[in-house]
């Protein structure tokens, strides 16, 4: 002991002060303009205006019926399946505009990968649900698909859970693993954005926890954006979060004043748990 | 300032365990507020019996300390608070904090008081410490009040106060040195005369920490260590 040398408790003060959201500037990576949505004569999405930062996640909060979810698959393009459906406003993805003409939508959907609330693998194994993407890309050496789906159910935190049984079918899995799977296969083709409708929504609050954790990790390569209804969770992901409210953005803003002090009084009503 | 806030939940029993928070928070401030004028008067008038009770009362105090923060603690860990609430526990573990010092600082004025017992001192009437008791005792309330009625219109009245408890103060040290000088058997009483103010003078800045708590719960806005100027500014832009 006395040989020890004395430890000194000099720190650096400055590192005390850094302040963390100053990390460099903020890129958008999506931005929307001015969007209307009508779904036939009725309007579910008025004139919302909105920057997505790129490589942070964004959330969508507010009370069902509200246009979050509706919001969210206009940035991929989900809601040109439904009948009905017109739009008017433009969303920006790097700067061009995802509803021109000359958009390809399939190439637009690997850009912005999406899993939704429940989890929907394919009737196929494990590796094959991941392989799935490149496959159809027409890439089927044998070396790259290993290694992307090594890569992806890594990327996924699933590796360690699955390495031993790839062949198996992917249905056999629980639902926080079968969750997980739908991730790796969203980010084996390496798209830029991922889209997540109540992505923890139907899991128990372990695998819960899981998929958040993969959310914080996921964040460092992909522009992510959830919908979510539990409101605890969206103060815990994300770095922005965006309260809807009757088919308009009501405030949007870094999570942390948003959660703490909110600018407007819907918002603060609907976080707290009051009337509106 | 909507004075209701804490019973719009839809939640009506978390209502009721806030609103229950804040009666308790504000009878701990009652509390408090007699504490420091049952021992100012006990030490001015030499009044061993209501010095005892002060010092016995202390331990009320701080078990109310420890029975609101439990029940902050356990709201936060039920019902994950966001917003206003958020901050009005927040605020509020703090406020209990110097709520408990305040208590501390009359206990302390009331054993000074118990010392005294039997002591030969002619007996003066200080009307410099009763002056600044009232004083401080119009910033506790005031303090105390803005929480109930989560409103800061009169904070920075208070805040303003402050600077004059401290101006009292100062005239009162320079007052006592000159007394020791001129009558060094009285330097014990001056002593214990100027303790007795210097807890007065904390008791003023611990009701400044409670308006500052007050602004951050109705505001948001962390308005500690500012200058006086700075905190004025600050309130009067979000006011």
């Amino acid at each position: 002991m006395t040989t020890q040398q004395k430890r000194s408790y000099a720190i650096d003060i400055s590192a005390l002060n850094r302040d963390d959201k100053k990390q460099g500037p903020i890129e958008t990576c999506i931005k929307v303009e001015n969007l209307d949505l009508f779904y036939g004569q009725k309007q579910a999405l008025f004139g919302v205006n909105m920057e997505m930062p790129r490589k942070k996640v964004t959330a969508y909060i507010g009370p069902s019926g509200c246009g979050k979810s509706t919001l969210l698959r206009c940035i991929n393009r989900m809601n040109d399946l439904v009948d009905g459906v017109s739009i008017k406003g433009k969303i920006l993805l790097d700067n061009e505009d995802i509803y021109d003409k000359s958009v390809n939508v399939a190439a637009l959907r690997r850009r912005v990968g999406m899993v939704f609330q429940k989890p929907n693998p394919f009737p196929k194994t494990i590796y094959e649900n991941v392989a799935y993407g490149l496959r159809i890309q027409g890439i089927n050496d044998r070396h790259v698909l290993d290694e992307v789906v090594e890569k992806s159910l890594r990327g996924a935190a699933l590796w360690d859970e699955v390495k031993n049984r790839l062949n198996d079918n992917a249905l056999g899995m629980s639902g926080g693993q079968q969750q997980r799977l739908v991730i790796a296969r969203a980010i084996a083709i390496e798209p830029e954005v991922i889209l997540l409708d109540e992505p923890a929504s139907a899991l128990d609050p372990i695998s819960t926890l899981k998929i958040e954790e993969l959310i914080n990790e996921l964040k460092e390569k992909y522009t992510i954006v959830i919908v979510t209804h539990n409101m605890q969770q969206a103060a815990r992901v994300s770095d922005y979060t965006a309260f809807m409210y009757m088919g308009e953005l009501i405030e949007f803003g870094e999570t942390s004043e948003l959660f703490t002090n909110p600018a407007k009084k819907q918002t603060e009503d609907y976080i707290t748990g009051r009337y509106g | 300032m909507d004075n209701n806030k804490i019973k719009q939940h839809i939640s009506r029993q978390f209502n009721e365990e806030m609103e229950d928070i804040r009666n308790k928070v504000l009878a701990m401030g009652g509390l408090v507020e007699q504490q420091v004028d049952l021992a100012t008067k006990a030490f001015m008038g030499f009044d061993m019996e209501s010095a005892e009770k002060v010092v016995q009362q202390d331990q009320l105090v701080n078990d109310l300390e420890k029975n609101i923060d439990h029940d902050c603690t356990e709201i936060m860990a039920k019902r994950q608070p966001a917003a206003f609430d958020l901050r009005m526990l927040i605020a509020t573990i703090k406020i209990i904090t110097d709520l408990e010092r305040i208590g501390d600082e009359a206990a302390r004025i009331a054993k000074m008081t118990m010392r005294l017992e039997g002591a030969d001192f002619y007996q003066d009437k200080y009307y410099e410490i009763e002056h600044l008791l009232e004083m401080v005792k119009e910033m506790l309330n005031g303090a105390l009040d803005a929480y109930a009625r989560t409103d800061i219109e009169e904070v920075i009245a208070i805040t303003g106060q402050d600077a004059k408890v401290d101006r009292e103060y100062t005239s009162i040290t320079r007052q006592l040195i000159t007394q020791m000088m001129e009558n060094p058997r009285n330097i014990t009483r001056a002593l214990d005369m100027l303790w007795t103010a210097r807890a007065l003078e904390r008791i003023g800045d611990h009701s400044c920490n409670v308006c500052e708590h007050v602004i951050y719960m109705v505001k948001g806005k962390d308005v500690r260590h500012l200058s006086r100027e700075e905190l004025e500014q600050t309130v009067n832009e979000v006011r």
